[in-house]
C-alpha cells in the first residue's frame, strides 16, 4: 500500500515533541480561511511512497529523533486512514513515537473500529479546533465542529494524550468570549497535555496566488505573539475555574 | 621538579602536577563539575560598563577612522617593546595591551616586511625607513626565505589560485601555547623545567638535535623576556598566581606575550575556563572574592581578547570578511574519567556575551557531548538563541582522539594543549582542480598551463569514468605539490618566525601535525553527481579549452542525504587525503586535513571558473562541508545527515558546517512542547 504524500520536512521541531520527521498528508476535506497549506487541500501533485520508504527516511536521521519521532500532518491524515494506520503501525514496530496532527473533521463513531485500531499505534493526537462555536466553524471550515468534538471525546474515553492547538484570528477566534467557551469546554478532558496557540500570519499568501486561488482573509491583520499569549492565557484561566467550580 | 610544594598552591589537592609540568592532571585533582543553571550569574559592574563604553567609542572612532585607529611604524614589536597600556587603569582588573595603548596596531615584520608595509600603506601609514632597510638588508624575514626557495610550479599554483591561503607572508598562527602552565607555575619554574629539558637533550650535533637545543635556548629568552613584560605591568609572575585574579592575569601575560610576537592567521587561546575555575572556586569558598568580583574578572579579560588586533592588509581581510584573530577558547567537554568539565566559570564566559554584549571574539567553543548537564545545554541554547556568537563542536567524536586536554585552534583544528602543535596548511581548491583535469592542466580563467600538460577530455560530453581516471591523477599532482610548497613554508617559519614564547608553553616533545585542507568538496560532489546522473555538455572557447558547461536533467545533489552523491563526496575526501599520505611531511609531521572554510569560500570561487554541477564562473563555493547554497532541499536533518557521512579520519583536522537557523524554526520557546499543561493550570496564576 502507499500513501499520497505532499511532502518531507526531515527537521520538524514545532509539531510534537523533540526533533520529528513531519510527514505532509495530501488531501483535506476541510476550507480553512486561514489554511496555510492550501497546497496539500487536493490529491493532485505529490507522490505516493510505502510506509518502509518514510520508514527509511527516518531511519537515515534516526540519531537526530531521539527525543522525537514521526508526526503525520497535511493536508489531514485521517484522509488516508488505512495508510496511516499502517505507518504508524510499522513505526511502532520500531519504537517510533507516533504523533497526529489532525482537524478530527473525519472523525464518526460509525468508524468506530477503524479508529481503534489507529488508537493502538498512535502516542499522541494534536487536535486543532478551529472553533468551538459550530457556526462560525461552520462560517471558517465550510463545516460543523461535531465531529471534531467527538473525536476529543473519543481521545479522553481511550486515554490518548492529546495536545490542542486553537489559531488566534482577529475577527473570528481572538474573541474573549469564545476563548472562554473553549477553555471550559476542553477543562473535562484530563488527557490534555499541552494548549498551543497559534498567531494567524499571512505568509502564506505567495501559495495562494501560485495556485491561482483567491486569498480570503486578504483584509485580516497577522496576529501578534502577544495576541496569541493573550488567547492561551484566556483559555487557561477558564480551564481553571472551570476544574475549580 | 622536584615534588614541589608551594604556598600558592595551600587547598589545592596534590597530584603529578607537583612534580612535573602537568596542567591536566592539576585540573584532574581540583575542578568542580557544576550541575546547576545560571541562576547564579552576576550582572556587569559600573567598571565594567564604564570600561566597555570607552571600547565602543574606540571603535566607533576606529570605524570613522576608516578601520584603523592608529598604528606603530618604528618600534618592531617583542614580547617587551612597549611601556604599558591602559584603558582606565584605575577600573582594569586585568591589564595589558599589544602596545602601549588599546587600538594601536603593532609592527610585526619577520613574517614578510612587505606585508608590514602594505598593511601600514593601505591604512595611509608609513613604515619607517630603517625598519624597512633592516628587514630587508639586514634581517631576512619569513616571507623572503619561502620566496627564495619556491620552484615556478609552486608560483603558477599560487598565483592560479588552485592553492590558496598558504601563509607565506605572515604568521601561520593556530599554534596554542599553555597559557596556563604561567599561572599554575610561574616563570621561574617553568625556566627550571626548561633547562632541564636542554641539558637532557642529545648531544650528538645532527642538524636536527642543533636546531632543538637553538629552539629551547629561544624559549629560555623568550620565557624570561615574558617574566619581564609582567614587570612592566607591576607583576611578579616569576612566582605561581595566588588567586583567581592573579591567575587570570599571569595566564593572559602569557597570552599577551603571543600576540606581540606573533601576527598569527589564529591565535587561539586554548581551554581555560575550567582551569581558572579551580581558582574562583577556591577564592569564593575562602569569603576573598564575591560572585560578581568573579564576574568582573572574566569580563575585564574577555574585554581583552575582543580588543587583540593586527595590522592587515585589506586582502587578507577579503580572504577572512573582516579582521578575524580567532582567539578560540574551547568550553566544556567530558573528561575520560566519565565526569563532565563544565564549571561555573564555564557559565561565566558565555555570560560574556550578555554583559559585554555580543561579539565574534574571542570564539567561545563549546565542546559538545550528549553527556553534557541539562541545565548547560538549556543555557547554550538560550546564548545561541540571543547571541548567536556560540560555536559548537563533537567532543564525543574529538575525545577519542584527543582525550580531554585539547582545545581547537582557529576554527575546528584540534590538539593537547602544550603536548601538540600543528603547520597550519591553507587550502587545495578540489573545484578548480577538477577544471584542470577536464582541461589537461590549463587553468580555465589564466588561459595557460599549470597543471602538468595532461591529456583533455575529449568529445561534446563528460563521461564519469573517463573524467574520473584524470581527476585521480589530477589530485595526485596537486597533493604531492601542495605538500612541497607547505613543507617550504613550514621550514622557513621555524627558521625566521618563530613561536619562541608560545612552544616555550609546550613540552620539548611536541607531536606535529601537518595540516592540509580542501575547498569546493560540495561543488566537486555534484559536479561530479551531475556527470554520473545527468549529461554534461562541454562547451570550449576558441583554444578549445572548456569553459563552461550544459547541464541536461536533473541529478542527486549533496545535502539531501542521498548516498549516490553523497559516497561520491566521501570518497573524494579519503582518496585526496590518501594522496597527501603519500608525501614527506617537514618535521615528521603528521597529516591531516580540514574541510573548513568559513569565509574564504567566498575568495576562492571568485577565482574558480563556472564547473560542471552548473555554479558559474565567481559565485562563491559553500563553505567548509556545506552543501552549495539552495541545493539542499530535505531539511535540515538531510542536510546534516550528509556531511556526517564524511569520514573524520580522513579530515581529523576538523569538518566544519556553517548552519543558520531562525530561532522559531527550532522550536517552541515556552513550555508548550514540554507537555505539562498540568503543572501550568496548578499554578497559582498564569501572567
Amino acid at each position: 500500500m502507499t500513501g499520497h504524500i505532499h511532502s518531507i520536512e526531515t527537521f520538524g521541531t514545532v509539531d510534537g515533541p523533540g526533533i520529528r520527521l513531519v510527514v505532509f498528508f495530501k488531501g483535506c476535506p476541510m476550507r480553512c480561511l486561514y489554511c496555510h497549506n492550501p497546497d496539500t487541500w487536493n490529491m493532485s501533485g505529490g507522490h505516493d511512497m510505502t510506509a518502509e520508504e518514510i520508514l527509511d527516511e527516518y531511519e537515515k536521521g534516526r540519531s537526530f529523533y531521539k527525543n522525537g519521532g514521526i508526526t503525520a500532518t497535511g493536508g489531514e491524515p485521517l484522509m488516508q486512514m488505512e495508510f496511516l494506520t499502517e505507518l504508524f503501525r510499522k513505526a511502532k514496530d520500531k519504537g517510533i513515537h507516533t504523533c497526529l496532527d489532525t482537524s478530527g473533521i473525519v472523525f464518526s463513531r460509525d468508524k468506530k473500529e477503524e479508529f481503534d485500531i489507529l488508537s493502538e499505534v498512535c502516542d499522541l493526537v494534536m487536535l486543532d479546533i478551529k472553533h468551538i462555536d459550530d457556526d462560525e466553524h461552520k462560517k471558517l471550515t465550510a463545516h460543523s465542529n461535531k465531529a471534531v468534538l467527538e473525536y476529543l471525546d473519543y481521545l479522553a474515553g481511550k486515554n490518548i494524550p492529546v495536545w490542542i492547538r486553537h489559531v488566534a484570528v482577529h475577527g473570528i477566534t481572538l474573541n474573549d468570549m469564545y476563548l472562554e467557551r473553549l477553555g471550559r469546554y476542553i477543562a473535562q478532558y484530563r488527557n490534555i497535555q499541552a494548549l498551543d496557540v497559534l498567531p494567524y500570519h499571512s505568509m502564506a499568501k505567495n501559495k495562494y496566488s501560485e495556485l491561482k486561488i483567491v486569498y480570503p482573509l486578504a483584509d485580516t491583520p497577522d496576529a501578534s505573539k502577544e495576541d496569541a499569549i493573550h488567547a492561551r492565557n484566556v483559555i487557561i484561566n477558564a480551564m481553571k475555574e472551570e476544574r475549580s467550580r | 621538579m622536584q615534588n614541589v610544594q608551594r604556598e600558592e598552591w595551600t587547598g589545592f589537592k596534590e597530584g603529578k602536577w607537583n612534580k612535573s609540568v602537568d596542567v591536566r592532571d592539576f585540573i584532574q585533582n581540583n575542578y568542580t563539575p557544576y550541575d546547576g543553571n545560571g541562576d547564579f550569574l552576576a550582572p556587569a559592574t559600573d567598571a565594567t560598563k564604564k570600561l566597555w563604553d570607552m571600547v565602543m567609542d574606540l571603535s566607533k572612532k576606529e570605524r570613522e577612522a576608516g578601520g584603523v585607529l592608529d598604528m606603530d611604524t618604528k618600534l618592531v614589536s617583542t614580547i617587551t617593546s612597549h611601556g604599558a597600556g591602559y584603558l582606565d587603569k584605575e577600573l582594569e582588573t586585568i591589564v595589558g595591551f599589544q602596545t602601549d595603548k588599546p587600538f594601536k596596531r603593532s609592527l610585526q615584520p619577520f613574517g614578510g616586511i612587505r606585508m608590514a608595509q602594505n598593511a601600514c600603506r593601505e591604512n595611509g601609514y608609513e613604515v619607517d625607513s630603517e625598519v624597512v632597510d633592516l628587514f630587508t638588508k639586514y634581517r631576512k624575514t619569513h616571507n623572503q626565505g619561502v620566496f627564495d626557495v619556491y620552484t615556478p610550479e609552486m608560483r603558477m599554483a599560487r598565483k592560479s589560485a588552485i592553492i590558496t591561503g598558504l601563509p607565506d607572508a605572515y604568521g601561520r598562527g593556530r599554534i596554542i601555547g599553555d597559557y596556563r602552565r604561567v599561572a599554575l607555575y610561574g616563570i621561574d619554574l617553568l625556566i627550571e623545567d626548561k633547562k632541564k629539558q636542554l641539558e637532557t637533550s642529545l648531544v650528538r650535533m645532527t642538524s636536527k638535535n642543533i636546531r632543538l637545543r637553538e629552539e629551547l635556548a629561544e624559549q629560555l629568552r623568550a620565557l624570561d623576556e615574558l617574566k619581564e613584560l609582567g614587570n612592566i605591568y607591576g607583576c611578579d609572575i616569576s612566582k605561581p598566581a595566588k588567586n583567581a585574579k592573579e591567575a587570570v592575569q599571569w595566564l593572559y601575560f602569557g597570552y599577551l606575550a603571543a600576540v606581540k610576537e606573533q601576527n598569527g592567521a589564529a591565535m587561539s587561546l586554548g581551554r581555560t575556563s575550567t582551569f581558572l575555575d579551580i581558582y574562583f572556586e577556591r577564592d569564593l569558598k575562602n569569603g576573598v572574592i564575591t560572585e560578581e568580583e568573579a564576574q568582573e574578572i572574566i569580563d575585564h579579560f574577555i574585554m581583552k581578547l575582543r580588543l587583540v588586533k593586527f595590522a592587515r592588509t585589506p586582502e587578507y581581510n577579503e580572504l577572512f570578511s573582516g579582521d578575524p584573530t580567532w582567539v578560540t577558547e574551547s568550553i566544556g567537554g567530558i573528561g575520560i574519567d566519565g565526569r563532565h568539565m563544565i564549571t561555573k566559570n564555564s557559565f561565566r564566559y558565555l555570560h560574556t556575551l550578555e554583559n559585554l554584549g555580543t561579539a565574534p571574539e574571542p570564539n567561545m567553543t563549546v565542546l559538545w557531548s550528549t553527556r553534557l548537564p541539562r541545565e548547560f545545554k538549556l543555557y547554550c541554547a538560550e546564548m545561541s538563541i540571543k547571541t548567536s556568537s556560540i560555536q559548537y563542536e563533537n567532543d564525543d567524536l574529538m575525545r577519542v582522539t584527543h582525550g580531554d586536554d585539547y582545545a581547537i585552534a582557529c576554527c575546528v583544528s584540534s590538539m593537547r594543549v602544550g603536548k601538540e602543535m600543528q603547520f597550519f596548511g591553507a587550502r587545495a581548491n578540489l573545484a578548480k582542480c577538477l577544471l584542470y583535469a577536464i582541461n589537461g592542466g590549463i587553468d580555465e580563467r589564466l588561459g595557460v598551463q599549470v597543471g602538468p600538460k595532461y591529456r583533455a577530455v575529449e568529445g561534446d560530453y563528460l563521461d564519469f569514468d573517463d573524467v574520473m581516471q584524470k581527476y585521480d591523477d589530477m589530485m595526485e599532482w596537486l597533493a604531492g605539490l601542495y605538500v612541497n610548497t607547505l613543507n617550504v613554508i613550514h621550514y622557513m617559519h621555524d627558521k625566521y618566525c618563530y613561536e619562541r614564547v608560545q612552544m616555550a608553553l609546550h613540552d620539548r616533545e611536541v607531536k606535529r601535525y601537518f595540516a592540509t585542507g580542501i575547498a569546493g568538496l560540495s561543488v566537486v560532489a555534484d559536479s561530479l553527481s551531475a556527470i554520473k546522473y545527468a549529461k554534461v555538455k562541454c562547451i570550449r572557447d576558441e583554444n578549445g579549452v572548456v569553459v563552461d558547461y550544459e547541464v541536461e536533467g536533473d541529478f542527486p545533489k549533496y545535502g539531501n542525504n542521498d548516498d549516490r552523491v553523497d559516497q561520491i563526496a566521501a570518497d573524494i575526501v579519503e582518496t585526496f587525503m590518501n594522496k597527501i599520505r603519500k608525501h614527506h611531511t617537514y618535521r615528521d609531521s603528521i597529516p591531516t586535513m580540514s574541510i573548513l572554510t568559513i569565509t574564504s569560500n567566498v575568495v576562492y570561487g571568485k577565482k574558480t571558473g563556472n564547473t560542471p554541477d552548473g555554479r558559474k564562473a565567481g559565485v562563491p563555493l559553500a563553505p567548509g562541508a556545506n552543501p552549495m547554497h539552495g541545493r539542499d532541499s530535505n531539511g535540515a536533518v538531510a542536510s546534516l545527515s550528509s556531511v556526517a557521512k564524511l569520514p573524520f579520519k580522513d579530515a581529523q583536522d576538523g569538518i566544519s558546517n556553517t548552519f543558520s537557523i531562525i530561532p522559531g524554526a527550532l522550536g517552541k520557546e515556552d513550555q508548550v512542547f514540554m507537555g505539562d499543561l498540568a503543572v501550568e493550570l496548578d499554578k497559582g496564576c498564569c501572567e
